[in-house]
């Protein structure tokens, strides 16, 4: 008669099982490797590195097999590895004016110096199901390159280094605003806890973590009008970085691996007027891998989150920082949407008894049943 | 000092040492400011937000090799959750379970607290959802952290009032608020509002973590909890007509169960340590069931 409402271990251990079968699939076929994943689901594996704040391509691709390609699972699965590694230090800035190109893109201007080099997009391409591939193909050869050259199927073609930024054409002439100040030694959101105002580096470190759609949606509206934002595309790059530390016992920087990073800056409608001379403003995106429609979101809610700083009207969600901050993280965000399943009986007993009593000054009061 | 159990990839309860200091000064500081929602820097657990990240950081910050560790949710020891928690510290930190409150030296918990009194040097550790007991009248941070620290609370007493005006009680039934030292209100997260009482000048140690929105904060022994209310419309907790169908307690804090698809009904303890402990004294309610 008593009805067992309560799991236990062996609830548990069997959905696990039940799990890992449902992960490996049908095993007449066979398992996929991550060097499968790392290697043909790059950008899903760029995605979780991005999100997840963790540039580990080899543990990206081997959670995203494990999360059975939930990528937010994913992300989670690298966050909570990452939460409890030790942190030895930071590195130096990144300098991004020294990346070894594999794409660069400018929407402002037609050609500048360093050209414009189109690289490995989905663009131009027509987004038709593309039968070929269902179809097991022997490898081609991997070709090899002369020195300072680089080659693809596309044929064989120039690493491009050190490429001077194409907003150098507007800062040089004054018409793009002086980079923001940096106030202070930047903040670290994973090591402080989050306060308000948050300041524009915190705002960064948050808007490079946050969940893709959430922010891509919020550039969309702000876009539209909920918000202010009319941005172009100073330029978008996509290629390699090096990562630099300054031992403490060496006391200069040393290189210690590269990392592929999309950045996005746009330029965006005026500031000033009467007594303030008008200029461009900034927006900024920077993400891990190769992830334009992040780095674009992003640059766009950084512009429409300095909507106090230029003192302009807020007028929707992507303006303000709160909102913004507090919401955008898929991991909390999953965490507490998805907790509703877990039992709630002491609380939904408690409502049911506040309900039932509602009911019964409702009836004293002479209230009917229908 | 090595503090990994043999064969752990992790460190002692999963945290390492650095990322627990910070916690154990968040604690400090909760403790010596009570009911006061001290920022923390909430690590990624390796259970989602809601499942009681909040909970089982503080946990792993308090817990030593010589603790013995129980963890209910809904008053039992055996549901999925804290199953899983249990399991997760006996794991990373090697230390011994139990389900008797007694035994216990840390007690995690969500959404109750056991019916078997408290003692002095147990620590009670609860799982916090949303620690802003004003968030629902007021959604900015800024805002809220304002409003207590001037110890403005007419919002809530408004809110309070209008329950009354509108329903005839204060119609909030669980995390229900409360004032700690007479300074601030506090969430005492989501308990039924039956458990409330048990908060005030409890001789344990009561630690509440908030792993999402990365808030601490505490009541220490003895302090005093008072529930709001009017002088007109004293605070009051839940009763019940009906006991326990197995072990007989009028006044547990009892689970609605449906036996049967014709509107059949049974009432249990929601405290399962509880109610084993007095169900194996000897049968006083099961003829009921």
């Amino acid at each position: 008669m008593y009805v067992a409402v309560k799991g236990g271990e062996e609830a548990i251990g069997n959905a696990h099982k039940l799990l890992a079968a449902q992960r490996r699939g049908d095993p007449a076929v066979p398992e996929i490797e991550i060097e499968q994943i790392g290697g043909q689901l790059s950008r899903a594996v760029a995605r979780v590195m991005a999100e997840a704040s963790l540039y580990a391509p080899r543990e990206a691709a081997l959670a995203v097999k494990q999360a059975q390609g939930d990528l937010i699972e994913a992300v989670f699965l690298l966050r909570a590895s990452r939460a409890a590694w030790p942190r030895f230090g930071y590195s130096e800035a990144l300098d991004a004016d020294k990346m070894q190109i594999k794409r660069r893109i400018s929407g402002v201007w037609k050609d500048l110096p360093g050209g414009q080099i189109l690289g490995p997009t989905f663009d131009y391409s027509h987004r038709l199901l593309d039968a070929s591939l269902a179809e097991k193909k022997e490898p081609a050869q991997t070709p090899t390159a002369e020195p300072g050259r680089e080659r693809t199927e596309a044929g064989e073609t120039e690493i491009v280094f050190d490429c001077p930024k194409a907003m150098r054409a507007l800062s040089r002439q004054g018409l793009i605003e002086e980079e923001p100040a940096v106030a202070r030694e930047p903040l670290d959101l994973t090591r402080e806890p989050l306060d308000f105002p948050a300041g524009r580096d915190l705002r960064l470190q948050n808007l490079a973590r946050a969940d893709e759609g959430f922010l891509l949606s919020l550039a969309y509206s702000s876009q539209r009008g909920f918000g202010s934002v009319h941005p172009f595309v100073s330029e978008l790059r996509l290629g390699t970085v090096k990562v630099e530390i300054i031992p403490p016992e060496l006391g200069f920087p040393l290189a210690i691996g590269e990392i592929e990073i999309t950045e996005c800056e746009t330029v965006n409608q005026f500031h000033g007027g009467g007594a303030l001379k008008p200029c461009f403003t900034r927006g900024y995106g920077l993400v891990f891998g190769c992830n334009e429609r992040k780095a674009l979101s992003m640059a766009i809610v950084d512009r429409a989150l300095r909507a106090k700083e230029f003192g302009e009207e807020i007028k929707g969600p992507a303006q303000d920082e709160e909102f913004v901050m507090q919401h955008s993280d898929n991991i909390e965000a999953a965490g507490f949407v998805e907790h509703i399943k877990l039992p709630h009986y002491v609380d939904f007993q408690a409502e049911l008894s506040m309900l039932k009593s509602l009911r019964e000054n409702y009836r004293q009061g002479g209230g009917r049943d229908e | 000092m090595n503090r990994r159990p043999e064969g752990n990839l992790y460190n002692f309860a999963y945290l390492d040492e650095n990322t627990k200091r910070m916690i154990r000064r968040a604690i400090l500081k909760a403790v010596a400011v009570p009911g006061h929602q001290t920022p923390f820097s909430s690590r990624e657990m390796p259970m989602p937000y809601g499942w009681g990240t909040g909970g089982i950081q503080v946990t792993a910050a308090v817990i030593g090799p010589d603790d013995t560790l129980k963890v209910i949710d809904q008053g039992s020891d055996d549901t999925t959750n804290a199953v899983s928690i249990r399991g997760f510290f006996a794991k990373t930190a090697g230390v011994a379970v139990s389900a008797r409150t007694e035994e216990a030296s840390i007690i995690q918990t969500r959404h109750r607290i056991p019916e078997t009194p408290l003692r002095e040097g147990q620590i009670m550790v609860y799982q916090v959802p949303l620690p802003e007991p004003l968030r629902q009248l007021e959604p900015r941070e800024t805002e809220t952290r304002t409003l207590h620290g001037l110890n403005e609370y007419g919002l809530m007493h408004v809110k309070l009032y209008e329950d009354i005006a509108k329903h005839g009680q204060i119609a909030a039934s669980y995390d229900y608020p409360v004032m700690v030292n007479d300074r601030y209100i506090m969430s005492p997260s989501p308990i039924p509002r039956f458990d409330n009482p048990k908060l005030d000048h409890s001789p344990a140690l009561q630690l509440f973590g908030a792993g999402r929105e990365k808030r601490i904060y505490a009541i220490p022994p003895y302090t005093k909890v008072k529930s709001l209310d009017f002088e007109d419309y004293p605070f009051t907790v839940q009763s019940w007509n009906e006991r326990c169908a197995i072990c007989g307690a009028e006044n547990s804090y009892l689970d609605e169960l449906v036996i049967d698809d014709q509107g059949g009904r049974l009432f249990v303890c929601s405290d399962s340590d509880f109610c084993r402990k007095r169900a194996e004294a000897g049968p006083k309610g099961a003829s009921r069931a």
